[in-house]
């Protein structure tokens, strides 16, 4: 589905209408990322991250694919194969970077996309389903990026692989046997080295479908914006392309830098030295932390520390779990009609405090396990409950808005005709 | 009614985190903290300034030979650099001549053409660098119950880890008179903090006492063939440049291939900026934001 | 071109001025250089990743051995690994050389004398790939009791192809010798280094 006045395929020599007729794949593009696909005019840059995100999938499967070809799912030259890619592969120390820190990268991208969806309410209906396939894509990329991070096979890698399937460990009765199930063994080993490989390498085109789906779903209401107002008519939109093809290539020119800085000068500052130190099972590292990416999510993990009917373990796992799942849940939470918080002067607040939150969550996931940051994470994790459990309902329903413009049209250029003749009209009745 | 249920279970879960922050607090008001001396004697490593520091920096060869001939004769005894083969050792300025010469210097296991049976051969370029011990078991037995760590990774493995090794080197001290740069004095403060016998006091060091006994206990204890003066402090920094090469031996490629990335990238997002700017002329108001 | 629309970014030329040619074309030649630019930033990312197919470091470093051949006895032969695959080195006795000498060259399905199969002054010394040139079998013939075809060299048993005393392919299916690679001796001639 698109809006009437999208513009229409058609082929400008004869080879492209015969594959048209054939397999009208170009028309399919065309009509997904090109110049037949109408979004609104006024979308800022926070709209780049989806796709931003696009681009790190594919080069986290392009390095992946080729890193692949070099390394060794072995626990006994896993480590040593790694450091083979570093050391003798050509390039390969570029492409190990790259994808090390391509990984961090993605999930910045998806921070940003999905706190860009928290505040403009991209997740209301009619957009529910692209939600929902966002909070499914963003948990297979969360499995993906566990999986990979233990195939060096470092001290990170074995330690990061027992503490994450110890969770399953908690659960009651299935527990124990769950996870040696998951693990192939008693700790992780060759078995679960091997069956993670496996699976890091299958979970990406699981996610390039999800996300194929994803943006399936986003065509048919086509893209929200910043004024949460449903696009009118014509003058609201302008073609992707070239509109926002340029602007994502500004947007991707913007964001390899970045990425380069990190690749190319400091490649290991968001990594852990103790993954440079081979896996051993009869020692521990001083610190036992996940990637940046999972911090918030260890912090709740960490965060109960009373037994309470449940033990905390327990409570730990429901709540890190829970905390991601429960977005699930979030477009029939957020009652409000109004999407965008830029019209919700009470959920803009709240907003702000949970990035606040997110940020302390960060913060306090990669800190020792110790006082006063227990505390802080303790306090940081009741926020996020309350936030999207109870506060994001309470104030959805008594919340007044900021009136809203008539049109997307009005919002960017301060008058929308139709506006004034629909007031005369109504004047007039 | 699935609002309801949402926010019976968000005050359950902030309840159980906001009673775990109370039990928390409690218990940490009032239990005594008492401060340890790994707390407060433990130093994060000096800065020492690198030829290869700095998105532009290289290697200095030289330094490097000197580092590789500070390891070959002090830390080899009991760190093997098993990732490191000896045809790396041209990256350090010697040539294939040379490269064959300082491999067959080292002895590395090989087979007996005739028997089979394991033996030592002199190394070639090809092969790596030898392992001292042939197994944790033995390496413990041989060092006091603590196994020498492979050192190929080692300034990569360690936080900050060329300051932290040269810092190591050079930071052996006596617990009994140490005191640190504010002037306290360890034995005053933690009259009960001992080294143990066989372990030995750093101040660099996580917990203040490590297995290894000061490597680098003289001036001089090197002989270096290019007259440089070698210092306690000479030596350590120079097996600290050395081990930085070990661990990551392409970084000069790095940053040489990052910095064209970077300027290409700049220039190439200048024209995507106005190429951006030029398609949306006429689409945007004179002024004033999207909203 | 740039002198009649002056310094004016683009976002702050106002629509009516951008209809001019000189103004169009401008504007052309930006969205062209962007879209080259990113072109050739696609194109050059392109090496890396075909590079890394290519021989690595420790493949590359081991693509040169060293044999000592000083113990090798006229009439013995003995198997090297070259690049992962068989060498034969092989020292003939008189009777071999002066049989492979006396076979004419047009009788030859590839024709090469036995001097240029090995080096001045090593004329005994002869060093090929153990790789039948017909579908890269191991042949027989430098273990010692070993079939060596019925021209006393080696003998293919995949496709029963025939060599010489000088390794040259004289039945069977092979088209061509076996393969002399690139070696050297030392000053006294007891290493050869191939590769």
């Amino acid at each position: 589905m698109s809006f009437p006045w999208a513009n229409h395929y058609e082929p400008q020599n004869p080879l492209m209408k015969w594959v048209d007729e054939k397999l009208p794949l170009p028309r399919l593009v065309y009509n997904a990322v090109g110049a037949g696909y109408p979004v609104p005019r006024n979308l800022n840059y926070m709209y780049n991250f989806g796709v931003l995100a696009g681009f790190c999938l594919v080069l986290q499967i392009v390095t992946g694919v080729i890193l692949a070809m070099h390394y060794a799912p072995n626990a006994l030259v896993a480590f040593g194969s790694t450091e083979h890619i570093m050391r003798n592969v050509n390039w390969g120390w570029m492409l190990r970077y790259m994808h090390a820190n391509g990984a961090s990268f993605f999930f910045l991208v998806l921070y940003l996309h999905i706190f860009r969806g928290f505040y403009y309410g991209s997740y209301k209906a009619p957009r529910e389903m692209i939600w929902l396939l966002g909070v499914v894509i963003f948990l297979l990329c969360m499995a993906t990026a566990f999986m990979g991070y233990v195939l060096p096979w470092g001290q990170m890698s074995f330690w990061g692989a027992k503490v994450i399937t110890g969770l399953f460990g908690a659960i009651p009765l299935v527990g124990e046997p769950l996870q040696i199930w998951l693990l192939g063994g008693y700790a992780p080993d060759n078995a679960a080295l091997n069956r993670f490989f496996s699976l890091h390498f299958l979970l990406p085109f699981v996610i390039a479908g999800v996300v194929i789906l994803h943006i399936w779903a986003l065509h048919i209401p086509g893209s929200t914006n910043p004024t949460g107002v449903e696009v009118k008519k014509e003058s609201d939109t302008v073609p992707f392309h070239p509109y926002y093809t340029a602007k994502d290539g500004f947007g991707l020119g913007v964001f390899l830098i970045l990425y380069c800085l990190f690749v190319f000068f400091m490649p290991n500052a968001l990594g852990h030295p103790d993954n440079y130190i081979e896996a051993n099972p009869l020692s521990t590292p001083a610190l036992i932390v996940p990637e940046w990416y999972f911090y918030p999510f260890y912090a709740i993990l960490r965060a109960f520390t009373f037994d309470f009917i449940l033990t905390a373990q327990l409570w730990g796992v429901l709540a890190m779990f829970s905390a991601i799942l429960m977005w699930f849940f979030l477009p029939w939470l957020d009652r409000s009609p109004v999407r965008s918080a830029s019209y919700r002067p009470l959920y803009r607040i709240f907003f702000w405090v949970l990035m606040v939150d997110m940020a302390a969550l960060f913060y306090l996931g990669g800190a020792h396990a110790e006082e006063p940051y227990i505390m802080f994470s303790q306090l940081a994790t009741a926020y996020y409950f309350l936030h999207f459990l109870v506060i994001v309902p309470i104030v959805s329903s008594i919340e007044r808005p900021k009136p809203l413009p008539y049109s997307i049209t009005e919002a960017v250029l301060g008058k929308d005709d139709d506006a004034q003749l629909g007031a005369t009209v109504a004047a007039k009745a | 009614m699935i609002r309801l249920f949402a926010i019976l279970i968000g005050l359950v879960f902030s309840g159980v985190a906001l009673l775990s922050f109370g039990v928390g607090a409690y218990t940490f008001a009032t239990e005594e903290h008492e401060p340890t001396a790994e707390h407060e004697f433990h130093l994060a490593p000096k800065d020492v300034a690198y030829s290869f520091d700095g998105p532009f920096g290289k290697w200095d060869k030289v330094q490097l030979q000197r580092g590789y001939k500070v390891y070959k004769e002090v830390c080899a005894a009991c760190h093997s650099l098993k990732f490191v083969s000896f045809r790396d050792l041209a990256d350090l300025g010697y040539s294939e001549a040379q490269v064959k010469a300082l491999a067959a210097e080292w002895q590395v296991p090989g087979i007996d053409p005739d028997t089979g049976e394991a033996t030592l051969r002199p190394g070639l370029p090809t092969d790596r660098f030898p392992l001292v011990y042939p197994n944790d078991v033995a390496a413990r037995a041989a060092n006091n119950n603590a196994i020498p760590p492979d050192l190929s990774l080692m300034t990569k493995a360690r936080h900050d880890g060329t300051n932290y090794v040269h810092s190591l080197l050079i930071g052996y001290a006596d617990p009994a008179t140490y005191k640190n740069a504010e002037g306290k004095s360890l034995a005053q403060e933690f009259p009960e903090f001992s080294t143990p016998p066989g372990l030995n006091f750093n101040p660099y060091f996580a917990n203040l006492n490590l297995a290894m006994a000061a490597p680098i206990a003289a001036d001089g204890q090197v002989t270096y063939d290019d007259g440089t003066t070698a210092t306690v402090d000479q030596m350590a920094t120079d097996v600290a440049a050395f081990l930085t090469w070990t661990a990551e031996p392409k970084m000069q490629q790095r940053k040489q291939t990052g910095t064209w990335f970077i300027l290409f990238l700049l220039f190439a997002t200048t024209l995507a900026y106005f190429s951006y700017k030029n398609i949306w002329a006429g689409k945007k108001p004179k002024k004033g934001s999207s909203e | 071109m740039a002198d009649t629309t002056g310094t004016a970014t683009p976002d702050m030329v106002a629509p009516e001025t951008d209809a001019t040619g000189d103004g169009v074309r401008r504007r052309d030649f930006i969205n062209i250089a962007a879209v080259s630019a990113a072109g050739v930033g696609g194109i050059a990312v392109l090496y890396p990743l075909i590079s890394q197919m290519a021989p690595s470091a420790d493949v590359l470093a081991e693509s040169t051995v060293e044999v000592d051949v000083s113990a090798i006895e006229p009439g013995q032969a003995i198997k090297a690994i070259f690049r992962k695959q068989p060498l034969f080195l092989r020292r003939l006795t008189d009777a071999e050389i002066a049989e492979a000498d006396a076979v004419p060259l047009s009788d030859l399905r590839d024709p090469q004398s036995l001097e240029e199969r090995t080096k001045a002054g090593q004329k005994a010394m002869l060093i090929t790939m153990g790789v039948c040139t017909h579908l890269g079998c191991v042949p027989l013939g430098a273990a010692e009791g070993e079939a060596r075809g019925e021209y006393g060299g080696y003998f293919c048993p995949c496709h029963g192809s025939h060599y010489d005393t000088a390794a040259r392919i004289r039945k069977g299916p092979a088209p061509t010798n076996l393969l002399v690679p690139d070696y050297e001796f030392n000053a006294d001639g007891t290493v050869v280094t191939v590769g």
